[in-house]
């Protein structure tokens, strides 16, 4: 008899969430000038979980008015009572990180298990992380005094909410600049949360401002004249449309934007950890993950036994209701993004390589994609060099290092990478040769605040995070 | 006061005491399988299990961990506490044993709550070989088998001769499994074949009559390399279960050295045929950690193994916490101590 696990879900009587949000613009929830309203709705059961606000060209105008006007007095703050602002945020977090886990979890789709065991311990982490740098800035490396940017727009995708907003604000505060961040139009709502724990803190007005709404208020806080700095995560085509937009003017810019990670399996891999370390890579938040490891590079000859061992462990995976501990698998958080990956795959079946999924049964409602293994990939398959940003891995092999080296970098795309090897010098051989940003050995998507993260080529530029996140809001 | 409890989960927890045996299932004596060249010579030998993938210690910790939060609740819980205490090796192995003390164990393990009769029989009771008569004679007529250590246990510092000495004693007397200690100095000095030959002779001895339980001490082996190596070397030799430890030293079972000892069996199935038990032994006291062990099982090798014949827990005081644990999803509330026997 089979050892069926009982549903447990994690109840979300502890969030409560409004049918309606304002903007927070100057420390309060205001409305917008235009009165226009959209919707955020739960991936999993396409429940409507709240109605908020589409700000317009006017109220982010308000909002970057706002955050000018707090900057003077931000700014001139001693760097340790910057500090205490910070370290109240991140305690604040963990309080409330069963709250915000669920909420989280509601909005994007996630399982709960990520969001309690990664997302929220990572946003605190981020928050005490650079909240200890505030009053060392004198000792970062940038000389003595380094003077912040001034007001910093910000522009976050939906696939980590507050863990993508903890990345931008967290070095932004920290270094004196005050912010207007736009979260992605799928998952505004634990930025909405956030406005609200930046209130409980006692945070000075203005030094946060929340705007939210679609890609016309990115353009329109993007193009704000009066905005010193633009940081965005997110899609390529919309990383490539804000450089250009940025181009010529005196903002100061970085892009954290798309991957296609390779993961680079060697035959004196630990395989029973390489399996695990490979479905952490693509499978982790349905692969929807700019550093996700969706390429992988297999030696041809170990790929038979790796290849079983990865089908068996896929077959564990448990797939459904978000907010049930056992989940590993959730929903993809939109339709538009189901209907990208899903042609993306059929165009992998097309072009001739060869499709697997585990028996898995799909919910009748909300977005869900089942994990998917494409095996007899090449270089030339679609599915080798564009991004999916789903739970899709593509395998490839290759026969010696050189030739590793050279496919893992055979693309647009340089954020992320993985070395399986138990030969330590090997490791540290092929990690010299990868034009990727963040490079992991015998491990994939471990995040830090203490380790920097970026991309080369069409990943974008700039780091976020450890002592070289601070270098994009300083004036150096 | 239990009907209800029998009422829900009555469905749930018929425990099969004895799996079918496998086809593949050897009979006593010299293994036979696809891996019979490795064993050719110490060379060939140490070849073969230095041949063995290397295990990331980092990865499978966190696999172990990640594997602990599942969270098992109301049916799956109720499942899973009579599984566990349907796969207890009840256990004593002090200086201090006397008849009394083996005569109060072999009636626990034969009703192991005596307010509540459809609570599953432990799978054995697990003695030195002197008890093994006294035990016997305890659990007579009952499902209940009779363990023995044997092989100068729990240090194994003894000559050969004296360890198959041991293990005829117990056998004579009538243990159904034994529990023999590998020689870790040899393996720690390299002589596999030593070890290899040694597992080989105390199998030839249990012949037909008793399993075989290989104990590694896992926490003298130190590395998870050579805890790999010492499984398939103990599944080669001829092994019925591979077991963690004697529950005598500083570090004994944990969900990491035993997930690695799961995927060693589900490997070797897949490449000989022959299932072979897992037994973590020492430091499982709660309920809370038996159910992780459980989880690993059905998580890496699955329902083949979930049954009292494949997969069992050396332990003495967990199954008092299982019992308090079955009471309370019965009664909706936490008995105590003293709502379950002492032994």
């Amino acid at each position: 008899m089979a050892f069926e696990y009982a549903p447990a879900p994690e109840s979300r009587a502890i969030v409560n969430i409004a049918p309606l949000y304002g903007l927070f613009i100057d420390g309060e929830f205001v409305e917008s000038s235009g009165g226009d309203l959209n919707k955020t709705v739960s991936p999993s059961t396409e429940e409507v979980l709240a109605e908020y606000t589409q700000a317009n060209a006017e109220d982010v105008d308000r909002a970057v008015k706002a955050a000018r006007k707090a900057f003077e007095k931000w700014s001139a703050l001693p760097g340790a009572e910057r500090a205490k602002y910070l370290f109240r945020i991140a305690r604040i977090i963990q309080e409330r990180s069963r709250e915000l886990a669920v909420l989280e979890t509601l909005d994007n789709g996630k399982p709960i298990r990520e969001t309690r065991d990664a997302d929220l311990p990572l946003v605190a982490a981020h928050f005490f992380y650079y909240a200890g740098w505030a009053d060392k800035l004198d000792h970062a490396g940038f000389g003595t005094n380094p003077r912040p940017l001034g007001v910093a727009g910000q522009v976050i995708p939906w696939n980590f909410p507050l863990l993508m907003l903890a990345w931008k604000i967290a070095p932004a505060l920290a270094t004196g600049n005050t912010v207007v961040l736009k979260p992605a139009e799928t998952t505004p709502l634990s930025a909405l949360f956030f406005a609200d724990i930046c209130r409980q803190a006692g945070l000075p007005k203005g030094v946060v401002n929340i705007v939210t709404g679609d890609g016309r208020t990115g353009a329109a806080l993007v193009a704000h004249p009066d905005v010193n700095k633009v940081a965005f995560t997110g899609s390529t085509a919309v990383g490539k449309e804000i450089a250009r937009t940025v181009a010529g003017s005196r903002k100061k810019l970085t892009l954290e934007l798309g991957g296609k990670g390779a993961n680079i399996v060697f035959d004196d891999a630990p395989i029973d950890q390489a399996v695990e370390g490979i479905v952490s890579g693509i499978f982790f938040n349905q692969g929807q993950v700019c550093c996700a490891g969706s390429r992988l590079l297999v030696q041809e000859s170990i790929q038979e036994e790796l290849l079983e061992s990865l089908k068996r462990r896929l077959s564990t995976l448990r797939l459904g209701d978000p907010l049930d501990k056992n989940t590993d698998i959730g929903a993809i958080n939109s339709a538009e993004q189901l209907a990208r990956i899903t042609a993306l795959t059929a165009q992998g079946e097309a072009e001739g390589a060869e499709r697997w999924s585990p028996a898995c049964e799909l919910p009748s409602s909300g977005y869900w994609f089942a994990p998917t293994l494409f095996t007899n990939v090449t270089q030339a398959h679609t599915i080798a060099r564009d991004e999916i940003f789903g739970p899709v891995l593509s395998v490839l092999t290759f026969r010696t290092p050189d030739e590793a080296v050279a496919k893992a970098n055979n693309s647009q795309y340089g954020l992320s990478a993985g070395i399986w090897t138990e030969k330590g010098s090997r490791i540290l051989a092929v990690a010299n040769k990868l034009r990727a940003g963040v490079i992991w050995s015998n491990t994939f998507n471990k995040f830090d605040p203490t380790s920097p993260f970026g991309g080369y080529k069409e990943s974008g530029f700039g780091r976020e995070g450890g002592r070289h996140g601070l270098e994009a809001y300083l004036d150096v | 006061m239990y009907s209800r409890y029998a009422r829900r989960y009555a469905r749930l927890v018929t425990m099969p005491t004895n799996a079918p045996s496998p086809t593949a299932e050897r009979v006593g004596g010299t293994p036979t399988h696809a891996l019979q060249d490795v064993t050719a010579s110490d060379s060939t030998l140490r070849r073969f299990l230095h041949g063995l993938p290397g295990v990331d210690a980092v990865g499978l910790e966190a696999r172990a961990a990640s594997l602990g939060t599942r969270s098992i609740k109301t049916t799956a819980k109720a499942y899973a506490i009579d599984l566990a205490i349907s796969m207890v090796d009840l256990t004593t192995l002090e200086g201090a044993d006397t008849p009394g003390k083996v005569r109060a164990l072999g009636a626990k393990a034969v009703h192991p709550d005596p307010t509540d009769r459809t609570t599953p029989a432990t799978a054995a009771v697990c003695v030195y070989p002197d008890m093994v008569a006294t035990a016997k004679a305890a659990v007579a007529g009952s499902s209940v088998k009779v363990a023995s250590v044997a092989t100068a246990f729990p240090a194994g510092r003894a000559p050969i001769a004296v360890k198959l000495a041991d293990v005829r004693e117990a056998i004579d007397a009538g243990a159904d499994e034994i529990d023999m200690v590998i020689d870790r100095g040899a393996f720690l000095a390299g002589h596999y074949a030593k070890v290899y030959e040694e597992i080989v002779a105390v199998k030839e001895t249990c012949g037909t009559s008793a399993r075989l339980k290989v104990i590694f001490e896992t926490g003298e082996l130190s590395t998870y390399d050579n805890i790999r190596r010492a499984s398939w070397l103990g599944m080669l030799a001829g092994a019925d279960f591979i077991k963690t430890s004697t529950g005598k030293v500083a570090v004994n079972a944990t969900p990491a050295n035993t997930l690695l000892m799961l995927e060693a069996v589900r490997d070797f199935r897949a490449q000989t045929g022959v299932q072979v038990g897992v037994k973590p032994a020492g430091g499982i006291r709660t309920t809370k950690d038996a159910v992780k062990f459980l989880v690993l099982v059905n998580e890496t090798v699955g329902e083949d193994w979930l049954d009292n014949h494949w997969f069992r827990f050396g332990a003495s005081s967990l199954l008092n916490d299982l019992l308090m644990q079955r009471q309370k999803l019965a009664t909706g509330r936490y008995s105590g101590p003293d709502y379950v026997t002492v032994d």
